[in-house]
């Protein structure tokens, strides 16, 4: 229909585009390369090209689809592995093709795969938007739920009977007034608009990570939004790969935005051997991950950010517990930085386009916990941790603080904890999380006084900080003993409890209750060594007690024996730390 | 290049030059990245690439700048192709300038094949992750900072380091643990002086690795233009030898600073928004599509290891370059100057510097069971005495309690002794971990909380030494 006019970089205008609507997904030149248009004026419209436009030329023609960027629900999708606009990597791989070829294509679920429905429904039923009519068991960790579309809702008048279907053959048909209209597993959704739900509710009950820091300190809430911003070589990526492989939602989607792809391989490689704790199936089996690694073409970046979310959305829909994780933000906010420049737009700071703050709200707010659309009743949720790569560590440039305004839950991960190979490198004094009081409740039937252990592990911290400096001018040996010990205690809180390699083969993943009594266990040494040492023992000698180093290897204790091993440990301790 | 006879189209209208570039009437025909010839009056061709076309005009970068172009005389050619790299098995042993041309006085090589070189991205799920040891006989890399197959792992130095001397010392003593295998060297030289290109050259050749060796020589007086283009000439030719003739490629890079600042530089010129000091915003990505084609592929025998070396401006990490670096690469050799002013060579900070693939590429199999203990505890150790270091800066030694005056002196044995060894030294990896057990036998026993009992048990200097008989 329209003309190339100008090509500059992944920037394309093309005239003769009267009639194509913002953001209508067009096909650019021969090879069809996916582009979007991103704005008009008169006949020409500037487009965004989302694969390489090397070697296009003037006057090529560019067809238009009259639809906008759509991501494609259905059976399929989970243990996939997708690029930035959705094509499945693993398709483009079939004919054994190792590199991704321009304007290639592959569709995002499968064409030919029979999937088992069983209907849910009969005729007759009265079906709402986002009713459940049937049920695919995907894979042996997720039951995929079929539902209705929005924007679809009447009278069930025909369904299909309980067998093997693909996703493009009907299986419902549905009168909406007067008209019949045809369900199939596939649906599809335009990735820039949020899904609609009946409800909203606040964030509560703890997205169990296995990470001890993150749950028992900095607790984040199902539901919640999350931002991990670290300078290069603080272990982001470590810590966002540990949150996808643990996190104990019901999904776990991964995307990858321009960051390595050496990485990307690692993680999608430890996937097929690592299997989910409760029932021992492959952990991949309830993953979803989006890879656009830093040479895949930048404008796909911001796609895959909401093709990820979308397909988020789909998940909670059907009623489960999500976990979408983001790697890298800043990496998508430099792409749009990119476009901005190319559009000559009017820079905000640091070049970020002034919609910057905006833009990631968009992404961010899509998160949350709500009562689903239609029957059965049922609540599902989304939580987003986002990570963000701050230029220098510094975290006062634009994209950390437009981050800082919209999430509840902060890791601030530190250079100087890495330098010390402290990991996760989650600084205990910068990080917070808004969700302590939501989360309350469900630590309250773990472990009742979760909320003063924690207060006074944190109150240790605090204090440790302030006798740091004091240590840097007189030293050590210089201060009265109980601060002596207050220091031992405040060490121990960070390498026996904080600090979580992993890569150890049972630390890796730490359940909430065994975080508990390790604090437990720690807090108890501060207690009955503060009784020692106003009876006059100094901090030395504590020091040296066989009970400190059995305290550090706690972490090396296997699950089931834990309980049982504490309990001897606590008796030890009460017999050997008493005063003289 | 590849020459031929017949251009098909052509544009005499040359409107403006601006700095390296040119902008002409539109050239029918002209594609997005096209390589041109620039004829000149005197009849003397220079070769382009269009950077921005339309249906009015076409902006052409020129390559080794737009000196003696005049508005009348001088036309435009198109060449129908994109920048591309003509490769066969006998670029080994040859020295290329920053356009892919032999310097070496060599006659041009019968290409199988050419190759963009731009390359094409693998595909994230083809990638396998990097996991062999490359031992290099230095033990603060192989010890602390283990570099692997398929790696990208940059040198951060500083001026006046000596980071081609290590450089060079890797070259000389790569390799991985209990193979022979077919191994090459691409060498890629951005805008440094002939001293210092000659140097490695020079190294290669007395090693006698010229002959598996490939290198595209850009140095500092050479066209900036071509600063851009030797770099991905040099992973072409890597990417060639590891996919097509299954070869261990190890690239290095060097001053990727001084490509970026040609990087700079042309987008100023194009009067691009700049980013950070004046660096243009995807830098990021420029730099990504080139370090990103360091890997290993699912059912290939060959790899792409890539070592760039950049000198930090004024030994900041956090400028623009080593921090865009560091976001991109697996990890990073930091030089410290502290160091090579006490005299340690080689200089390698120990908290700075990091290899994120480490832990894949060490342990039972492919170095020593205890390696990662090892790593741990004398890192631990020397970041325990270098903290005492300081506070006893201000209070003094005799502030400190006798353990900690212990931990104090073993970080200055470990600088001296683990850290610290002769440029023509090549320490096996088991060299290197037992040097780093010797050090632990000054510590107590109890505060190795970092090494498993076992590996206490086995390699524990105590218990080594006690005969067994």
């Amino acid at each position: 229909m329209g003309k190339i006019w100008r090509i500059s970089g992944p920037v394309v205008i093309a005239e003769g585009m009267r009639g194509s609507q913002v953001y209508e997904v067009v096909h650019i030149g021969e090879e069809e390369l996916i582009g979007e248009v991103i704005g008009l004026d008169g006949d020409r419209a500037t487009i965004q090209a989302h694969e390489d436009t090397l070697g296009l030329r003037v006057g090529e023609r560019i067809e238009g689809t009259g639809k906008i960027l759509t991501a494609e629900l259905g059976p399929g999708i989970m243990a996939s592995i997708y690029d930035g606009l959705q094509k499945s990597l693993t398709s483009l791989m079939s004919g054994g093709e190792l590199f991704l070829k321009r304007g290639a294509k592959a569709f995002a679920l499968p064409r030919d795969k029979k999937w088992h429905f069983t209907p849910r429904v009969k005729v007759g039923d009265t079906l709402d938007e986002g009713h459940i009519i049937g049920v695919v068991p995907e894979t042996e960790l997720v039951e995929h739920r079929i539902m209705v579309p929005p924007g679809t809702r009447g009278t069930l008048k025909r369904i299909v009977g309980e067998g093997e279907y693909t996703i493009e053959e009907p299986i419902a048909w549905v009168e909406q007034d007067g008209v019949q209209k045809e369900l199939t597993l596939k649906q599809e959704w335009p990735v820039r608009k949020p899904r609609p739900y009946k409800n909203r509710f606040d964030p509560s009950g703890l997205l169990v990570t296995g990470m001890r820091i993150m749950d028992y300190m900095f607790p984040l809430a199902l539901g919640g939004k999350a931002c991990v911003p670290g300078g290069f070589g603080t272990g982001k990526t470590v810590a966002l790969q540990q949150l996808v492989r643990w996190a104990q939602t019901d999904i776990n989607i991964y995307v990858g935005c321009g960051e390595r792809g050496n990485e990307m391989a690692d993680v999608l490689h430890s996937f097929t051997r690592l299997r989910e704790p409760k029932t021992g199936r492959l952990l991949m089996e309830k993953e979803v991950f989006i890879a656009n690694t830093s040479n895949m073409p930048v404008i796909a970046r911001e796609v895959s950010v909401f093709i990820g979310i979308t397909l988020a959305e789909y998940f909670r829909d059907m009623g489960y517990d999500i976990l979408l994780v983001a790697d890298s933000t800043s990496r998508w906010a430099e792409a749009m930085r990119e476009l901005g420049g190319r559009l000559e737009e009017m820079p905000g700071e640091e070049g970020f386009p002034p919609y910057l703050g905006s833009r990631l709200a968009s992404f961010y707010e899509r998160a949350g916990m709500v009562e689903c659309l239609g029957s059965p009743q049922r609540k599902g949720s989304l939580t987003v941790v986002g990570a963000v790569s701050p230029p220098g560590a510094d975290f006062s440039e634009p994209v950390t603080q437009n981050t800082l305004r919209i999430i509840e839950a902060l890791y601030s991960l530190d250079v100087a904890l890495a330098n010390r190979r402290h990991f996760p490198t989650i600084n205990w004094l910068a990080s917070y999380s808004l969700y302590a009081e939501s989360t309350r409740e469900w630590w309250s039937e773990i472990a009742p006084d979760w909320a003063d252990i924690r207060a006074s592990a944190l109150k240790v911290l605090q204090q440790e900080a302030q006798l740091e400096e004091i240590v840097r001018l007189v030293g050590p040996e210089a201060l009265p003993e109980n601060d002596k010990l207050l220091l031992l205690c405040a060490r121990m809180i960070r390498e026996d409890f904080l600090a979580q390699s992993a890569y150890h083969e049972i630390d890796t993943y730490c359940l909430p209750k065994r975080a508990h009594l390790m604090l437990r266990t720690i807090m108890k040494f501060y207690e009955l060594a503060g009784a020692m040492v106003n009876s006059g023992i100094p901090v030395s000698e504590i020091r040296s007690s066989p009970m400190v180093p059995r305290i550090s290897r706690m972490k090396d204790i296997p699950s089931e024996e834990f309980e049982d091993r504490i309990a001897e440990l606590w008796t030890e301790m009460d017999a050997s730390l008493v005063g003289g | 290049m590849e020459y031929s006879a017949l251009y098909i189209k052509e544009a005499q209208a040359i409107e403006k030059t601006k700095g390296s570039l040119l902008v002409t009437r539109s050239v029918p025909g002209i594609k997005f990245e096209e390589i041109v010839d620039v004829q000149l009056r005197s009849g003397e061709l220079k070769l382009g690439k269009a950077i921005d076309i339309s249906g009015e005009t076409s902006i052409i970068q020129v390559f080794g700048g737009v000196s003696e172009v005049d508005l009348v005389g001088s036309r435009v050619r198109c060449k129908g192709e994109t920048l591309k790299l003509p490769v066969s098995i006998d670029i080994l042993g040859r020295i290329f300038n920053g356009m892919g041309e032999p310097i070496d006085g060599n006659p041009p090589i019968i290409p199988d094949d050419y190759l963009d070189i731009n390359g094409e991205p693998i595909n994230p799920a083809a990638r396998m992750p990097p996991a062999e040891f490359i031992e290099t006989g230095i033990s603060a890399i192989d010890g602390l900072n283990a570099l692997v197959r398929g790696q990208k792992l940059p040198l951060f130095s500083g001026a006046g380091l000596p980071h081609n001397r290590i450089a060079a010392q890797i070259i000389r003593q790569a390799a991985v643990k209990g193979k022979e295998e077919r191994f090459a060297i691409v060498f890629g030289a951005l805008g440094v002086s002939y001293d210092e290109a000659s140097f490695f050259m020079r190294n290669l050749e007395e090693t006698g690795a010229l002959e598996r060796s490939v290198a595209f020589i850009n140095t500092a007086s050479d066209p900036v233009i071509e600063r851009i283009s030797t770099p991905r000439l040099a992973l072409t030719a890597a990417e060639y030898l590891a996919w097509q003739h299954d070869m261990h490629v190890l690239v290095i890079l060097t001053d990727m600073t001084n490509y970026c600042e040609a990087l700079r530089e042309l987008s100023a010129m194009r009067e691009e928004i700049p980013s950070r000091r004046g660096y243009p915003g995807y830098m990021y990505t420029d730099l990504a599509t080139m370090y990103e084609r360091a890997g290993r592929i699912t059912g290939k025998e060959g790899s792409v290891t890539i070592i760039p070396i950049l000198t930090m401006p004024d030994d900041d990490i956090t400028h623009p370059i080593p921090d865009l670096t560091g976001y991109i690469t697996e990890g990073q050799i930091v030089l410290s100057r502290e160091f090579d002013r006490k005299g340690i060579y080689p200089p390698i900070d120990v908290f700075l510097s990091l290899s994120r693939m480490m832990k894949e590429g060490i342990g039972p199999g492919q170095t020593r069971e205890d390696h990662n203990n090892v790593f741990m505890q004398s890192y631990a150790a020397y970041a325990e005495g270098c903290y005492l270091r300081e506070i006893s800066t201000i209070i003094g030694a005799e502030g400190l309690s006798d353990r900690d005056k212990v931990y104090l002196n073993n970080a200055d044995a470990f600088e001296t002794t683990f850290i610290a060894q002769g440029e023509t030294e090549k320490r096996t990896v088991e060299q290197t971990l037992d040097i780093g057990w010797q050090l632990f036998a000054n510590l107590a026993e109890e505060d190795l909380k970092l090494i498993s009992e076992e590996f206490i048990k086995k390699y524990h200097p105590k218990y080594r030494a006690a005969p067994e008989e």
